[in-house]
């Protein structure tokens, strides 16, 4: 039945495709005059996936002997990571083709990379899981250094590199010891081999696997790649790694964890409470410091992943929901706010010193109050977005009997609020001196206005993707 | 005396913890690090080697030949981009490769 076993990954062989497809087209053509073309087409690609994805969606479906599992859960993180990934490319192309990154193999790394991250979500078993993931970062690693004579953008890739291969091994020697203890490879034997309590084996291959998908994510202690890689990187590409990859990460491990330990919460749960507070209060506390805009989004994302992992460490559905609406809030809030870094230059040149904002309201009062409704909604002041997305991890951490978590969560909340707000203060209170140009393309305007208004028009039914997110959990967690 | 699997698994584990500290401790060269995330690599595929003798499952065996593959992509990348590196900063030694800060 090998044609019924396709039929499930059809998005996937489709992506692989185009990715193929589209590199030998710009090589027999005209090679970098067709980037602009291709990335639209990429992001068209990506957009009709991800309706057909959404169109399909019927029940849970398995292929090859349950080593892809697709159901409501893959869907939606699928669903959050083309449209995502399509939005950063739009919103990226004008500032890749001025800054002289126009190439064409772009687009087709970034397919690569999407085919990795939608493996990633529908992994069923640890062979695959490890060739998702592999897929995912060898293509992030690339294009970390796709400026390739900045020294910055190529010291970022190494680092990058050198990091990730590091977690990979991490989490490879955890997959190989539940491997042998757990006698086989599918999450599907490996959670009736932990019924009853796990073997001492099993849980050091846990603690491994954790600790390399905590370096994916970029949870603390865990980050120290995340904001070099950040700043080094090209902006647009910084705009990738902070939206799709991060959903991907997250997906993959709640889909471990309940997948394949769900047996065994009481044994993860405290690994990944502890990797919540590090990573809120190390995302709050080194983000003060920052000057670059692209670091001080590094530490943000860093202590976002926190928020999103106190989800996770509920260990319910009623968490996994709460993780999933967080990270769609959490992506469209960052296209938003990158889409205005892509954009921020003065004398033709790029800056990212955040010192650059100063008096930024009086030139462009438009722009700069979609960037204040941003940042609120970054900080979790209501009655953005944000603040529904922080709300619904703390609900889930107390109904799980994490009261201290959400304590924490909460105080690290309000320290966090402090560099957000600080911004704001640049903006409007700041003396202006030689400011930025302040022009933003017709694209780019529409990225961050449309991300700031469904940053306030959400708070009225959150456009319903609680439904979602709760059948999305439902279908993980059993 | 026999050969048993425990004795697999600690040449494993000590081959793992030479990878780690390879890439913690080693303060010249970048060359150094592929090295020892290469050793990490074939420490686990002992693992999955050893395991796979001991429960008579063929599993264990495809993963590693997935590992081998990946990590002939991971080095080939990982190279790739040190080349890149070495074209504009002019040195490897893994104490140059600190640009960025804080």
């Amino acid at each position: 039945m090998i044609g019924a076993d396709l039929a499930v990954l059809i998005p996937e062989i489709v992506l692989s495709i185009y990715a193929m497809a589209g590199l030998m087209l710009a090589v027999y053509t005209t090679k970098d005059g067709m980037a602009p073309a291709l990335t639209y087409a990429t992001a068209a690609v990506f957009g009709i996936m991800a309706l057909f994805i959404a169109a399909t969606a019927n029940g849970p479906a398995q292929s090859f002997g349950g080593m892809i599992v697709v159901d409501d859960f893959a869907r939606f993180a699928k669903v959050v990571i083309l449209l995502s990934a399509a939005a950063v490319l739009i919103v990226g192309q004008e500032s890749m083709q001025k800054s002289g990154l126009g190439r064409f193999e772009y687009p087709m790394i970034v397919t690569l990379a999407v085919a990795g991250m939608m493996i990633m979500v529908s992994a069923g078993d640890l062979i695959v899981l490890y060739m998702g993931l592999e897929l995912q970062s060898l293509a992030l690693y690339v294009i970390a250094a796709l400026r390739r004579d900045s020294v910055r953008s190529t010291e970022a890739g190494l680092k990058y590199f050198v990091l990730g291969a590091l977690s990979s091994g991490l989490l490879l020697y955890g997959a190989s010891l539940v491997y042998g203890f757990a006698g086989t490879t599918l999450f599907a034997g490996i959670i009736d081999a932990s019924e009853g309590g796990m073997s001492l084996g099993m849980v050091f291959g846990l603690v491994f696997m954790a600790a390399g998908l905590a370096f994916k994510v970029s949870a603390a202690p865990f980050h120290m790649w995340t904001p070099d890689v950040y700043e080094g990187a090209p902006t647009p590409v910084t705009a990738l790694f902070a939206t799709a990859p991060k959903m991907a990460a997250m997906g993959l491990f709640a889909r471990v964890v309940h997948d394949a330990f769900g047996m065994a919460i009481a044994d993860w749960q405290q690994i990944v409470a502890a990797l919540a507070v590090f990573s809120m209060f190390v995302g709050a506390i080194a983000a003060i410091g920052q000057t670059d805009i692209k670091r001080l989004m590094a530490y943000s994302s860093i202590g976002h992943m926190g928020f999103a992992l106190m989800g996770l460490a509920a260990g319910t559905d009623q968490g996994v929901a709460a993780m999933l609406i967080y990270m769609s809030i959490y992506v469209t809030m960052n296209i938003g706010v990158f889409a205005f870094i892509m954009s921020m230059e003065k004398d033709g040149y790029a800056v990212t010193d955040i010192s650059a904002l100063n008096g930024y309201a009086s030139a462009q009062s438009g722009q700069a109050l979609a960037l204040l409704v941003l940042m609120f909604s970054l900080a979790g002041v209501p009655p953005m977005l944000g603040f529904f997305a922080k709300y619904a991890v703390l609900v889930a951490a107390v109904d799980a009997g994490l009261i201290w978590l959400a304590v924490a969560g909460v105080i690290a909340s309000v320290i966090g609020a402090f560099y957000y707000l600080r911004i704001v203060y640049f903006i409007y209170f700041g003396e202006p001196r030689e400011g930025l140009a302040g022009r933003m393309t017709v694209i780019q305007w529409g990225g961050l206005m449309a991300s700031a208004v469904i940053m306030i028009a959400g708070i009225v039914n959150l456009f319903g993707i609680d439904h979602l997110a709760a059948n999305a959990a439902q279908a993980l967690v059993r | 005396m026999t050969i048993g699997l425990e004795h697999y698994l600690t040449v494993a584990a000590a081959l793992f913890v030479i990878g780690i500290f390879g890439i913690f401790l080693n303060r010249k060269n970048v060359i150094v690090i592929l090295m020892s995330v290469e050793l990490i690599l074939l420490s686990v595929n002992i693992n999955l080697v050893a395991f796979s003798a001991y429960l008579g499952d063929l599993t264990g065996q495809v993963f590693t030949m997935f590992v081998l593959t990946v990590a002939a992509a991971e080095a080939a990348i990982g190279l790739a981009i040190l080349v890149c590196f070495f074209r504009n900063r002019g040195t490897i030694a893994v104490e140059d490769v600190s640009n960025m800060k804080g």
